[in-house]
Formats: C-alpha cells, structure tokens, sequence
C-alpha cells in the first residue's frame, strides 16, 4: 500500500515533468531567442487540449488527433508571429503584452466553444488498463507520455545540436547581432521557433489532456509552471528546461499529494531559492 | 495658470459628484474608478517611471486584503487590522522586489507574474485559512473618527479622502529628486551608475513604494466589496490593472486616472450586457498596445498641441517615444 503510493506518485510526477517539458521547452527557446516570454504559451497548451477533444469527438485516433492538435496550435503560433508580434518588432516590452491579451482572446474563445464545463479526454483504449508488473499496477498511459517526452527531448537535442536549423538557433541564442551580421536568417528563425514552440505546446496539451482534462483555467494553471521551470532551469537552454521540468514536476505533484493546502508555497521555495543563489538559473544561456 | 484653475475644477467636480450623479449605483461605481485609479497609480510609479513592467500587482490585492479580512475576524480593531495589512503586504513587496529585481529586463515580467500567481495559488489552495474559492467576507465598514461611511456617498467621500492624500504623495514622488533618479535610471541606468546612483537600490525602493500604495488601495477593495475571493486575484486582474496605467499613458500622472475611469466603465457596462468581457480586454490590450503605444493622455496631449502650433506632425513622434509626459 505504501509502497504503490510512492510509486504511483513518482510516476505521476514524471509523466507531469514530461508534459512540462513539452510545454516549457518551446517557451524557453523563443525567450531565448527572441528575448519575450510568450505569456501565450500557456493559452496555446489549453487550445491543444481542446482541439485534441474535439478531433476524438469526432472518432479520430488518438495518435492523429495529438498530432493535429499540435500542427494546429502550431499555425496559429505562427500567425501570431508574423501578423502582430512582427508589427512590434524592437518592442518587445509590447510584444510581451500583446501575448497576454491574445492568451486572454483564445481563453475566452474557448470558453465561448466548449462552454465551462471540464471535458475529459479518453486514453488509446490500449493503455487504459494499468500494467501489472510483480503485484504492482503501474499507470500505462503515465508510462507511455514520459516516453514521448523523453524522445521528444531527444529530438529536440539532435535538432538543437546535430542541424544547421539547431546551429543557428544557437547562435541566435547566444549573440543575435554577430548571428544577424553573419548571415543567419533571424527573422525567419522567429518564426521557425515560434512554429516549433506552439506545436510542443499543443501536443502537449493532447498529450496532457487524459491526465489534465481539457477546462477553463488550464491555461492560467500551466503558464506558471512553464515560468518556473525556466527560471529554475535558465533561459534559452534545452538542458535547463529538461531539468526543471522533471524538478516542477515532482515539487509540485508531491506537494499537491502530501500538502495540498500548500502546494504553490513549496513551488515557490526552490524559485526562490535558484533567483537569490544563481539567477541565470541552473543552465543558463542567456541572462533572464 | 490654467493648470491650477484645471485641477480646481476637477476638484470641485470630484466633490460635488454623488450630487451631480445622484444615483446610488453610479456613486458606488465612482468609489470603484478611485480604488482602481489609486492600483493603477501605484503600478505606474514602476511601470512609467521606473519603466519596470509588473504582472503581479494582484498579489498586494491578495497580501493586504486577506491580512485585513483575516486580522478583523481575529478581533482586532479595524484601524489596527489595516495597518497591520499595509505593514504585512509593503513587507512582502520588500521581499519580492528582491526576487524580481534579480533579472533585468523582461524577465522581471516572468518573476513577477509567477509570484503574483503563487499567491493566487495559495489562496485558492488554502481553504482553511481564505475559504478557497468560496472566498471570505469582511465583517463591516469601519467607522473612521466614528463616523459612518457605510452607504454609497459617505464611501465615495472616504474613498475621494484617501485617494487624494494618494495622489499628492505619488504626485511629490514624481517631482521628487528621487523620482527623477528613477526616470534615469529608467532611461539611462548606465549613465546613472557612473553618476554615483545606486540603480538597484533606487528600482527597489521604487517597488517597495508601490506596493505600499496598492496595498492601501486593497484595504480600500475589501472596504468596498466587503468580500475577497482568489478571482479577484488573478492574472487578469494584474493585467487590467496594468492595461489601465498603459491605456491612459503611463508616465504621465492623469494617465492611469484616465485609464482606470475607461476600464472600469466599459467593463461593468459590457457586463451587463454581454458575458465576452475577456475577449474585448484581450482586444484591447492589442489594439492599444500595436495603435497607441504611448497611451491615451499624451496622445491627446501631442494632438492638442499639434493643433494649437498648427505644426504639420514633423518630429512629434519622436518626442513621444522617449519623455510622453514631460512635454510640458
């Protein structure tokens, strides 16, 4: 009995880590490279999750629909990037703002569509049923999205590292002007990362959405997440969002599991903590 | 001298207001305007002087408000409940001033926004202490010299009272040496550093004293509504209260007065009548943030004096850009 608390807790946080990762490794690369938190990005994790409902609802495999939850999260990234974030270009104490009110716009307008009520999300019917391995039930479904996660994680380091796209990226990264001087298209490496960050986050949000539910709110309670895993883990590095997805991911699915009254406080303390001692976060690349 | 003579009137008008509204329902919604104006203030001693943009503003709201509600359930007496809130609250705004001014920039955006929610958080998760969602109610009104402030006029006026002491302070801020130390180390923090001005130290005092007037202006929200619950903390909440100070202008001191009346009427007149108020703040924030960058009072300020000059718009953008409010 103990013991399946633990393990099933553990589980529970990594498969929430891995979700994390999805969500906040597009938010981390974009801040990155374009120097704005897309206050967006946690709108873009509710409207996969949702588009994710309604691709199910109407008998589509769950596979597809996660994959066209997140292309589909993914245009509008990109609409958003080329028709108002580029108006502002320079600005980007503007585009900051504007990405909190069209985070405002898509939450409602969900709201409007699939009303207030929480919509529930079905597993593949394969992973439904727990595994059973020597008398102890492990949580399928749980197992299956770290899996994504992790392969999704290792996509992105061979993109990031092993391609011309990933070079760039990282020169953008590290030294945008000498990036510009040298030839490297940024502006168009905006809209790659914006396409590549909103697509992360929509498949998350299908991915998410078994576990989660798709409701109103979602956004609100993911943004924050994806804000302190990056001021934990650093801004602009794939690493750091990797670890401090998994730390979130634990810090936060324990607290809610042992102190639910204080969950938030307990996420707060190792924030706090990494801003005092070393405010580049754990692999930073750029300064927050 | 049309400045005085302006300031007079609109004196004179803010006094004889429940008189010239009548209505009990208007009056109530110009205590409203004050509280929000008074947030709206507060937030733009960061945002418009110190060029600092806060999202967890809200966060005050929550501090002094459930401080105030919990220490007046507690028994103590309501002059000694607010103060405690304001000391509770400006405390708490030392402390993140600290986390948020560790990033420059941008990420102050990210640090502040994830405290503000943290503490949305912890009201909402926190049931036995704020009543979670169902929220809290504060006992009564408190009688300020024994007098009864408990309708809509007599709260206006309490309100008017406290807003204007307000106002004059954040006022003196401005004209203050020290507010021109934070307008330079807003503009020029590299200049300010080699002129022997401890930039960090001036951002921090900065956002210690705003949120010592948000937290006032919370104890006035709870004296008003009577009742706080985590919605009225929320994200939203900070972004309405940061559209109004950029909405007006900030860095001007009428801007976020203006930006404060404009929000709260639209908003409770949409809300009578359509339930999509989300939708139109969202559009809002864009439309005034790609539109009307600088906001609305030094628009109309560069306008009015477009027309009187009967200059042809040459170079008035460009004085925008850096010192709206100051033109005059």
């Amino acid at each position: 009995m103990q013991w399946q608390f633990w393990i099933i807790q553990t589980l529970n946080s990594v498969a929430f880590g891995g979700l994390l990762f999805l969500l906040s490794a597009g938010f981390s690369l974009i801040f990155g490279l374009m120097r704005i938190p897309n206050l967006a990005h946690g709108a873009f994790f509710m409207l996969g999750a949702y588009f994710g409902y309604t691709l199910l609802a109407s008998q589509l495999n769950f596979w597809v629909a996660a994959i066209g939850g997140g292309v589909a999260v993914g245009v509008i990234g990109i609409l958003l990037e080329r028709f108002i974030l580029r108006r502002l270009a320079g600005n980007e104490q503007g585009q900051v703002l504007v990405t909190l009110g069209i985070s405002f716009i898509i939450a409602d307008i969900c709201l409007l569509v699939w009303t207030g009520d929480p919509m529930p999300l079905a597993a593949p019917a394969p992973l439904r049923a727990p595994l059973r391995i020597a008398g102890y039930a492990f949580p399928t479904y749980r197992l299956v999205v770290l899996a994504i996660a992790l392969l999704a994680a290792l996509a992105l380091y061979l993109l990031m590292e092993r391609t011309r796209l990933g070079a760039m990226i990282r020169a953008g990264v590290d030294d945008m002007e000498m990036a510009r001087g040298v030839g490297v298209p940024v502006s168009r490496l905006f809209t790659a990362v914006f396409l590549l960050g909103a697509t992360l986050a929509g498949l998350g949000g299908v991915l998410g959405g078994p576990i989660l539910n798709a409701y109103p709110g979602l956004d609100t309670d993911m943004l924050p997440l994806a804000l302190i895993v990056v001021i934990l883990g650093g801004a602009g590095s794939l690493l750091g969002a990797f670890v401090g997805s998994f730390i979130v991911g634990f810090i936060y699915n324990f607290g809610i599991a042992l102190v639910p009254d204080l969950a938030y406080f307990v996420l707060f303390l190792p924030m706090v903590l990494v801003l005092v001692f070393l405010p580049q976060g754990l692999f930073g690349r750029v300064q927050i | 001298m049309t400045r005085a003579a302006a300031l007079g009137l609109c004196a004179l008008v803010l006094l004889a207001l429940p008189w010239i509204i009548g209505n009990e329902f208007y009056v109530n919604m110009a205590s409203q305007v004050l509280i929000y104006a008074l947030f709206a203030l507060s937030i733009n001693m960061m945002l418009g002087y110190g060029g600092m943009v806060s999202l967890g503003h809200a966060a005050y709201l929550g501090i002094a408000g459930y401080a105030c509600i919990l220490a007046t359930l507690a028994g103590y007496n309501q002059l000694a409940a607010a103060l405690f809130a304001i000391a509770v609250s400006t405390a708490t705004a030392a402390f993140f001033g600290v986390l948020s001014l560790r990033a420059p920039g941008l990420g102050f955006v990210m640090i502040t926004l994830a405290l503000g929610q943290i503490v949305w958080g912890i009201a909402y998760r926190a049931n036995d202490l704020t009543g979670g969602d169902n929220g809290i109610r504060h006992p009564a009104r408190p009688l300020p010299f024994g007098i009864d402030i408990r309708d809509a006029p007599s709260f206006y006026y309490f309100t008017l009272a406290v807003f204007a002491g307000a106002l004059f302070c954040i006022w003196r801020f401005a004209r203050s040496p020290f507010g021109a130390s934070v307008m330079g180390t807003r503009d020029q923090p590299r200049r300010m550093r080699m002129l022997g001005h401890h930039v960090w130290l001036v951002r921090w005092v900065t956002f210690v004293m705003a949120g010592f007037w948000a937290s006032v202006a919370s104890v006035l929200y709870v004296y008003y509504n009577l009742f706080l619950s985590p919605h009225a903390i929320s994200l939203q909440q900070s972004a309405e209260i940061l559209l109004m100070a950029i909405l007006g202008g900030a860095s001007t001191l009428t801007g976020p007065i203006v930006g404060a009346a404009i929000i709260t009427l639209v908003k409770n007149v949409v809300s009578t009548y359509v339930e999509r108020w989300n939708t139109l703040l969202g559009v809002i924030f864009v439309v005034v943030i790609v539109f009307m960058p600088y906001g609305l009072v030094p628009g109309c300020r560069q306008l009015w004096q477009r027309l009187a000059t009967r200059v042809s718009g040459r170079g008035t953008k460009g004085a925008g850009a850096t010192a709206p409010g100051r033109a005059q």
